[in-house]
């Protein structure tokens, strides 16, 4: 079995956002960029089903500009076989990133598809309910443990849910989600970063793979959040008690 | 236009969240025409949540009761099918639901089948196809248009559209309860099933919807010692949240995790103990009103948002605290 993982670059976790002042969106260049973090756990939780002798190859595939080639190599170093790099502009919005999982699925008939479960500069946590609905696979989204079953081709999901853990079991193939506690992503050691330079990237454009990009969704502006007005520093228990009785009047 | 509201339901009652959902809706500028909400399920509980919505909820008009095994736990391939299906014979302008667990797991599948992008987590509507967003763990506000076919799809942030006591017990103009026709539902149900989900011993408030949330961080040490945070929040009749780093630690269970990828809460009081303040968790906290927090390091990034500091030992303040506040009213 074959399992495809998606990729995204994104800025950085660890970066102070800053919107720019013309409102079209948050400043990105010469801002460091790294691999979205839900995708480093989407690709471990492939690379450990791999090392389990449960797949035979690990596929990453990354959507954007040409810098997700970089991204690309890091998920190469960390273990991935190969990669696929689609050629797009900056602003891919997840319909158009499910149509185009959904083609590179139909080549590379993977059992098993894992992305993160969102990307943390759009915060959308779409895309992979998205591609699993347009492959009518069954969906695991949101995963903290995921056990494989080879033999009657199962994959039993305990999900994170408002109310604490949910277990489903899906047929294979099927899209699944990862959630912070799935695993621990490794880092990619210097020997490995060597060898990924010599792993084969496959590259294609939508239009080879027959999707169209018409967006439906425009951004009309992005700005910053209201400051909160800055509070005061107490000095003891009974002031804090005394200001949230008569000056919050919360208690 | 005219909205479909999918909604949740739990001991034949509407979930708050959904009840929020339906204030998004009723609040969609040129929606004068109808709203519509989904149910689904199968037993008794599903037909008392629908007559109680119907009799007590105002601002909709319709009632659409799915009533099948196949909706009983809520994966997210029959209800998907579900809400096309419906959605097909009622050509809704609108679909909303909450950005619950379930609205986020179910919505955008239903958006792909229909082709179309949907707009998750909004927090504001500016008319009846814009929408504020945030982005980047809330350290932006994307407005978004959508320009694509009927219907537009939503799923709204629950504390950014609060039920009031008033907008829930106000009697309207009784909705029309009807059943959704299944005959032609064909999901191929065998493809996902549900195993089972933990309960909780439901003690003290819901995190979501709670009027005041007492937060503990990785300073608490351990799980024993957290429960200095839940005795607090018991004084104060309050829900118990935690950052990533004491879920991650095991001291309390995933969810209570408040934070960009965990609970968006909004309380009246928000009171942080040995919460450092990463982005990552004032994004799921920085719109409550009032945001006491106690920290030993006084430059922790807690103190940046919080209205009233306290630079101190917790496992002192916490104890002290215990004995100077007034008992919950």
């Amino acid at each position: 079995m074959k399992i495809m993982v998606a990729i995204k670059r994104v800025v950085d976790y660890a970066v102070k956002i800053r919107v720019k002042p013309d409102k079209t969106g948050v400043v990105t260049q010469n801002v460091k960029m790294s691999m979205n973090p839900f995708c480093e756990i989407a690709l471990e939780e492939a690379l450990r089903i791999r090392e389990a002798g449960l797949a035979s190859e690990v596929v990453a595939v990354s959507m954007g500009p040409s810098q997700c080639v970089d991204t690309l190599r890091t998920g190469l170093a960390m273990g991935a076989d190969r990669g696929i790099h689609v050629e797009a502009g900056d602003l891919l919005y997840p319909l158009y990133v499910a149509k185009i999982l959904k083609k590179l699925v139909e080549i590379e008939k993977p059992g098993l598809l894992i992305l993160g479960k969102q990307a943390i500069d759009d915060d959308c946590n779409q895309a992979g309910q998205m591609v699993a609905g347009l492959l009518n696979w069954p969906q695991g989204t949101f995963a903290s443990k995921v056990v494989l079953d080879k033999e009657k081709q199962v994959a039993t999901v305990d999900r994170e849910v408002d109310d604490g853990i949910e277990t489903i079991s899906l047929n294979l193939p099927a899209v699944i989600t990862t959630d912070l506690r799935l695993n621990q992503p490794r880092y990619a050691t210097l020997p490995n970063i060597m060898k990924a330079k010599k792993k084969p990237i496959k590259k294609f454009t939508p239009e080879e793979l027959s999707v169209e990009i018409k967006p439906d969704l425009e951004i009309v502006e992005v700005t910053e959040p209201p400051k909160r007005k800055s509070g005061v520093i107490v000095s003891s228990v009974d002031e804090l008690i005394d200001k949230l009785k008569h000056e919050a009047n919360v208690i | 236009g005219s909205t479909l509201v999918v909604a949740e339901h739990e001991n034949g009652a509407i979930k708050s969240p959904s009840l929020s959902a339906l204030l998004a809706a009723a609040s969609l500028p040129d929606n004068d025409s109808s709203v519509s909400l989904l149910l689904a399920g199968s037993g008794p509980s599903l037909h008392q949540a629908a007559s109680h919505a119907a009799s007590s909820h105002p601002s909709f008009s319709q009632v659409l009761v799915a009533d099948s095994e196949a909706f009983k736990n809520p994966l997210a391939e029959p209800w998907a099918k579900l809400v096309h299906l419906v959605q097909q014979r009622g050509g809704y302008s609108h679909i909303i639901a909450a950005s619950s667990s379930f609205g986020k797991n179910v919505m955008p599948r239903v958006a792909a089948l229909l082709d179309v992008s949907p707009v998750t987590d909004v927090t504001a509507i500016s008319d009846s196809h814009t929408f504020v967003r945030p982005i980047y763990a809330g350290n932006a506000l994307s407005t978004v248009r959508y320009t694509g076919a009927s219907p537009c799809i939503l799923t709204i942030r629950s504390t950014s559209f609060p039920v009031s006591q008033k907008s829930v017990d106000s009697k309207s103009d009784k909705a029309t309860i009807s059943q959704v026709d299944l005959s032609t539902f064909n999901e191929d149900l065998d493809k996902s099933r549900f195993v089972s989900q933990t309960s909780r011993d439901d003690e003290g408030p819901d995190l979501g919807s709670a009027r005041v949330v007492v937060t503990g961080g990785r300073a608490l040490k351990s799980a024993e010692k957290f429960k200095l945070i839940e005795d607090l929040a018991k004084k104060l009749g309050a829900a118990v949240g935690a950052t990533r780093a004491a879920v991650d630690a095991g001291y309390v269970a995933n969810d209570l995790q408040i934070g960009q990828t965990g609970k968006i809460v909004a309380p009246e009081l928000y009171l942080a103990f040995g919460v450092s303040g990463a982005i990552q968790h004032l994004a799921g906290m920085r719109d409550s009103k009032v945001i006491v927090a106690v920290n030993n390091d006084a430059d922790a990034p807690i103190f940046q948002v919080a209205d009233y500091g306290l630079v101190g030992d917790l496992f002192e303040v916490i104890p002290e605290l215990l004995e100077k506040l007034p008992e919950k009213k």
